[in-house]
């Protein structure tokens, strides 16, 4: 079995899950789950809590093992090297080294509570890719202007709202120059009135051709940004389609129970 | 606050709150206050009629003056008794608190306090690590260590490794069964303060450990999350995110383990190590006068561990997340990000 790239006729998919599953003691979180994403795409997935979303975006940059199935990031195998049929698990060190191309934002924001802003976006380029510190700076300040906090550089998480927040932790995983992005309900844990600033910045990357998985619950924001809406119930995925498919003519009846509750 | 009209104004501070209908017409009465009522909701109520603060009575606690005068008591006892017995012998006392071989006894007692604390929280940190480390061997090695050096008391400890030469009396390094590149006697190889920085190091670091695992495992699981996302190895992670947060958990028991410390050198005195203690004992060895050098070496380790104690009380406030409202390097606040 070797990576699925088609000869060259089309670029390998950045993401590409085949029947993916993942087990938490007796509870199956994802149930033989298939995914494709290709380069420059948006793929927002919806769905009810427990529904497996996040378990399967964690799945993507190896912060979940998989029990069974396949998975690959840009025609890598996620957390195992296949050699001669025979799989391996792949050292912490080279599981680091594919994480880093893959940038996360949490829920939670989860900002190193102890390093402000500046220094929250330039520990991983300085400490992991070895970039020289004052050339991080200048980019992490780049990075700050863009996502509009140019004057929060010196401030601490605490000292932040919550949108602020998770536009620094988007910060953070840029400077990383990730291939792709991974979104874990970003904007679940903010108050109403910070969630636009955050989808703001979501838009203009998907604007500039970042690859995205995005786990949402903003509708609005997945009919409008997303290439593909893949809607997952029960561990396994329902429907996939462009968001007019999905969203706006829902063929499952589960799909349909689940918009008419969140529209 | 006796006169009439004024009087009522607390009671309507009272019922205010409260939020009681029946407070408008019992306002309504006297000239001065009959505006709160009215006014409390679309003006501000401190405007519209001063508040005066509450005078009551106070509850009395006839119990606290009968322990006053117990206590009192009890202390006129023992100062009478330290002033009257001339057995306490206080000339003693002050010749000996700043004689030489007392100060460098007081010095002993800091240096080994640093060395066996520096072993104890190195290797605390270490074991601690190991503890949480994915490999069982690993795992297992550092649960035995600290199930021994805590199963043991500390003067065994030490009065074992001020007897190793007997156990073995020729140290080397080499390859197990092989040729030997250093070797030498046992004794020569550990001196007595080796030995009573071993014995105590190597007990604290067990008690360490436990504390900087607490600390470690205080750290939001989101932060190591977060590093490994943006491709940190578990090592970078430990010292750049999770250590530098565990330190707000691990600083105030550390404290505390600092002063006990202190105290706990004066075990060295049974390996005849000359710290505060054995070196008050040897004075009183030759001149008999037991109590007041006693005394003199209480009075240094009260000194010396309220001394630590201040620091700890500035420490603890430092790292105490409600305690200061600053969002500072090391007065960090987990609030937002940790739960």
């Amino acid at each position: 079995m070797t990576e699925p790239t088609d000869n060259g006729t089309r670029p390998v998919p950045m993401v590409l899950a085949e029947s993916v599953h993942r087990t938490f003691g007796r509870h199956q979180a994802l149930r033989g789950v298939s995914l494709r994403v290709e380069p420059g795409q948006v793929c927002c997935l919806i769905g009810p809590s427990g529904s497996g979303k996040t378990t399967l975006l964690r799945c993507v940059n190896h912060l979940e093992k998989i029990d069974a199935g396949r998975l690959w990031v840009d025609g890598e195998l996620v957390g195992y090297r296949e050699h001669k049929g025979k799989l391996y698990e792949l050292h912490e060190r080279d599981v680091a080294r594919r994480r880093a191309d893959i940038g996360m934002v949490f829920q939670r924001f989860n900002l190193f509570a102890h390093m402000t802003a500046l220094e929250n976006i330039i520990e991983a380029p300085v400490r992991v890719r070895r970039e020289r510190r004052a050339d991080a700076i200048e980019r992490a300040r780049a990075l700050l202007e863009r996502v509009g906090l140019g004057d929060r550089a010196d401030s601490y998480p605490a000292r932040l709202s919550g949108g602020q927040q998770q536009r620094v932790a988007i910060a953070r995983a840029l400077a990383m120059r990730p291939k792709l992005m991974l979104f874990d309900e970003p904007t679940s844990a903010l108050d109403p009135e910070l969630v636009g600033e955050v989808l703001d910045i979501m838009r203009g990357l998907a604007a500039e051709g970042m690859t995205m998985i995005v786990v949402t619950h903003e509708m609005g924001f997945a009919r409008e940004v997303a290439d593909t809406v893949v809607f997952m119930d029960g561990g396994v995925v329902v429907e996939a389609g462009s968001p007019a498919e999905v969203l706006g003519n829902p063929r499952h009846e589960r799909t349909q129970a689940f918009l008419s509750k969140v529209l | 606050m006796a006169s009439g009209p004024p009087g009522a104004g607390p009671l309507d501070a009272a019922a205010g709150p409260l939020g009681t209908a029946a407070s408008g017409p019992l306002d309504a009465a006297p000239p001065g206050p009959s505006a709160t009522a009215d006014a409390a909701s679309d003006d501000d109520p401190a405007g519209a009629a001063p508040v005066e603060p509450i005078t009551a009575v106070p509850v009395r606690h006839p119990w606290r003056w009968v322990g006053v005068a117990v206590i009192g008591l009890l202390l006129a006892m023992a100062a009478n008794s330290l002033v009257t017995n001339p057995r306490f012998e206080w000339d003693v006392v002050w010749d000996y608190l700043f004689s030489e071989q007392v100060l460098r006894g007081v010095w002993a007692t800091v240096y080994l306090t640093v060395y066996a604390m520096a072993v104890g929280i190195v290797g605390g940190v270490l074991l601690a690590v190991l503890r949480l480390s994915p490999n069982p061997l690993l795992r297992g090695a550092s649960w035995v260590y600290t199930w021994f050096f805590r199963g043991t008391p500390v003067m065994i400890q030490i009065l074992f490794w001020g007897a190793i030469g007997s156990l073995y009396p020729r140290l080397s390094i080499g390859i197990p069964f092989g040729p030997e590149f250093v070797s030498g006697r046992a004794n020569d190889l550990i001196p007595v303060l080796a030995a009573v920085v071993l014995g105590l190091g190597l007990n604290e670091a067990a008690y360490m450990a436990e504390i900087v695992r607490a600390g470690i495992n205080s750290v939001d699981p989101g932060q190591v999350e977060a590093a490994h996302a943006l491709g940190m190895g578990r090592l970078l992670t430990l010292r750049r995110i999770v250590l530098p947060q565990a330190m707000r958990v691990i600083i105030p028991p550390t404290g505390n383990e600092t002063i006990s410390m202190l105290k706990t050198t004066s075990l060295a005195s049974v390996i005849a190590f000359t710290e505060l203690l054995y070196a008050v004992q040897l004075i009183y060895a030759r001149n008999f006068r037991t109590i007041p050098l006693l005394i003199v070496a209480g009075i240094w380790y009260l000194a010396l561990t309220s001394v630590l104690s201040v620091g700890q009380y500035y420490l603890e406030r430092h790292y105490d997340p409600g305690g200061r409202p600053s969002g500072g390097p090391s007065g960090f606040r987990l609030k937002g990000a940790a739960r």
